[in-house]
């Protein structure tokens, strides 16, 4: 694999500058979450120390203050994932409707326990709290879709989806 | 069939698109509001409606809005909390995602009568893919001329943008969200000062639910008074609920505030039952952080009323025997359901969430979590569930933000009406090994009402 420079393209970073214009004179801090999300995306899904400094430079504030937001927010990956993390809401409305299940069976699929990554660097199984599918459950989000009332048949479709598919799986709709 | 004021539309092809959703008589709220009112109109209108915030805390939002410092020559903002995380709600979602025109024109005609020019909508990151449906319809309104400079030609600017937050609960809570939307990590601030005073960039803000804001809508178009008809008491209006747990028809409905519970649950309109035929042993009616309640209380309070899906009813009887409006999620449990893993459940959330400021919650929802976990695993001892109220009584009502009271309601609650299902977690550890122990034979409680 070769070394991808930590630098967005001049596109994004055009992106960048715009989405810091939404905010008033001197206040282009509040950018900070959302190109966040858009340094983890480009950068294979996870925020290493490189990636958070050029996000400082970018803002030009100082490197600690993008680590205390990186670290306090669950989405964002402190360390390298799959290309496709498998995010199980695990709180009481999917669990009275088949989240552990659901879990269960990833693992035994995938044969890898929560917190894992497959040996081929394809699949993360994690554990979030409730995504407000309640209705819908049990669910599991993949980059920024949603996949609701999962049986095992249509669990087994996502995946075989996601493989043929093989690609980085990412929050961003910017 | 009750009246629905927000969500009528919501099967109409297209009704995302302004062009729909225009020809549904979609932004003549904002027509009337910029055209003929003046902004203290709207917001007496918002009073008149009785309308209470609709995230949870049920607070007269035109009161709030009537808190608003106006120093002049400062920006004053509206902010729309979009952070939708509360276990068992998923209205917003809903609203957001089938009507998004509905909330940018709540926030046009609200941002109208605050005197904000900026405004935002925060909606957490898991939301992304509704965070694009939304900066859709926001494209289509400055292309229409709905926002930008000179609205409709009043001299009216309006600048309104999505941001989107990164997986937090607690930046639901308003003060975490300002921090959070300012680029910083969303730990709760000491108030006062209060938001109307000091918010957003330490300017004067407002800060309201998705549905709140959505509602502004009806208001203004058919006035406060008459959206104030519907209703019972100071339960104005309709109210978006998120259904799920054990239902047969799990999702979002718009109800008067006027029906009662055991409408809502057991109605083809609505839930339509108790999913697998079996009986609701219990549920939590507004939100993971309100208190549960077994059947009985649930369906009738306990002076043997009938109880409604309003606030007031809702919360008949205080913790003692009843619960909270809260959210609007709507949780139900069947015979199947374990109440000792679903607090555990709740606590592991809460614990999770913590923003680790005050340490009442830090430590106190970790505690929680963990003496849960071994009274739910066979290895808990009877002076846990002591343990366990003397626990959440010390998080209660200290600390900076209401997490903490909202991880301590759940856990009270639970031993308040379940504490023989507890005792039976330590008197017999061989019987609850099976995860899903009640699953064959259900825990019957020879009273399920007040113990403590």
């Amino acid at each position: 694999m070769s070394i991808k420079e930590t630098k967005f393209n001049s596109e994004t970073l055009a992106l960048c500058h715009k989405l810091m214009k939404r905010y008033p004179e001197g206040k282009h801090k509040s950018a900070l979450i959302p190109i966040l999300h858009i340094a983890q995306a480009e950068f294979d899904g996870w925020l290493s120390s490189e990636t958070m400094d050029y996000v400082a430079s970018i803002l030009k504030i100082q490197s600690i203050e993008v680590f205390e937001v990186a670290s306090f927010y669950s989405m964002f990956n402190l360390k390298p994932i799959g290309k496709c993390m498998l995010e199980v809401c695990r709180t009481a409305p999917c669990w009275l409707n088949g989240a552990d299940e659901l879990v269960a069976y990833l693992e035994k699929k995938l044969g890898i326990k929560v917190g894992e990554t497959t040996k081929d660097g394809m699949f993360t199984i994690k554990t979030v709290e409730c995504l407000g599918s309640c209705g819908t459950s049990p669910m599991l989000q993949c980059g920024a879709k949603y996949y609701e009332n999962l049986t095992n048949q249509k669990t087994d479709e996502l995946l075989e989806n996601l493989k043929r598919e093989n690609k980085r799986q990412t929050y961003t709709a910017y | 069939m009750g009246r629905k004021l927000l969500i009528e539309h919501v099967h109409v092809p297209g009704i995302e698109t302004l062009e729909v959703y225009r020809s549904k008589g979609g932004y003549t709220s904002v027509e009337k509001a910029i055209k003929t009112m003046s902004p203290e109109a709207v917001v007496e209108e918002v009073k008149k409606s009785g309308l209470r915030g609709r995230g949870g805390a049920g607070f007269p939002t035109g009161l709030k809005w009537s808190f608003l410092a106006k120093p002049p020559g400062v920006a004053r903002y509206l902010v729309c909390n979009a952070d939708e995380s509360e276990p068992g709600t998923f209205k917003d979602r809903y609203l957001m995602e089938k009507i998004p025109h509905a909330l940018i024109e709540g926030m046009i005609t609200s941002s109208y009568a605050l005197g904000a020019h900026t405004s935002y909508i925060y909606i957490r990151g898991e939301y992304f893919y509704v965070a694009r449906i939304l900066e859709q319809a926001i494209d289509e309104a400055y292309a229409a001329g709905w926002l930008g400079k000179n609205i409709l030609g009043s001299g009216y600017d309006l600048d309104l943008y999505v941001h989107i937050g990164a997986g937090a609960y607690i930046c639901g809570e308003e003060t975490a969200l300002l921090e959070s939307l300012e680029g910083k990590r969303g730990n709760p601030r000491i108030k006062p000062p209060f938001p109307a005073i000091a918010g957003l960039y330490g300017c004067p803000t407002v800060v309201n639910n998705v549905e709140t804001i959505a509602a502004v809508v009806p208001i203004v178009n058919e006035g406060g008074c008459e959206y104030a008809k519907i209703g019972i008491g100071k339960s104005t209006g309709t109210k978006l609920i998120s259904a799920g747990g054990h239902l047969n028809k799990p999702g979002v409905y718009e109800i008067e505030m006027s029906i009662s519970v055991e409408e809502f649950i057991y109605s083809d309109e609505y839930c339509g039952g108790i999913s697998g035929g079996k009986k609701l042993k219990a549920c939590v009616p507004g939100g993971s952080s309100v208190p549960i309640l077994p059947a009985d209380l649930l369906l009738t309070t306990a002076n043997g009323e009938k109880r409604m899906m309003t606030y007031e009813s809702l919360s008949d009887g205080g913790f003692a025997t009843g619960s909270m409006m809260g959210s609007g999620g709507f949780i139900a449990y069947n015979e199947t359901a374990c109440i000792v893993r679903n607090t555990w459940n709740f606590s592991r959330f809460y614990h999770h969430e913590s923003c680790g400021q005050c340490s009442p919650c830090r430590e106190g929802t970790g505690w929680m979590e963990k003496i849960l976990h071994r009274l739910e695993n066979g290895h808990g001892k009877m002076e846990d569930i002591d343990l366990l109220w003397d626990i959440q009584r010390k998080i209660e009502g200290n600390t900076i933000c209401p997490l903490g009271d909202a991880a301590a309601w759940p856990v009270a609650a639970a031993i308040r009406h379940f504490r023989e299902e507890f005792e039976y977690h330590v008197k017999y550890p061989e019987k609850i090994k099976d995860p899903n122990h009640f699953h064959k034979q259900s825990f019957l409680s020879s009273k399920q009402s007040v113990t403590i």
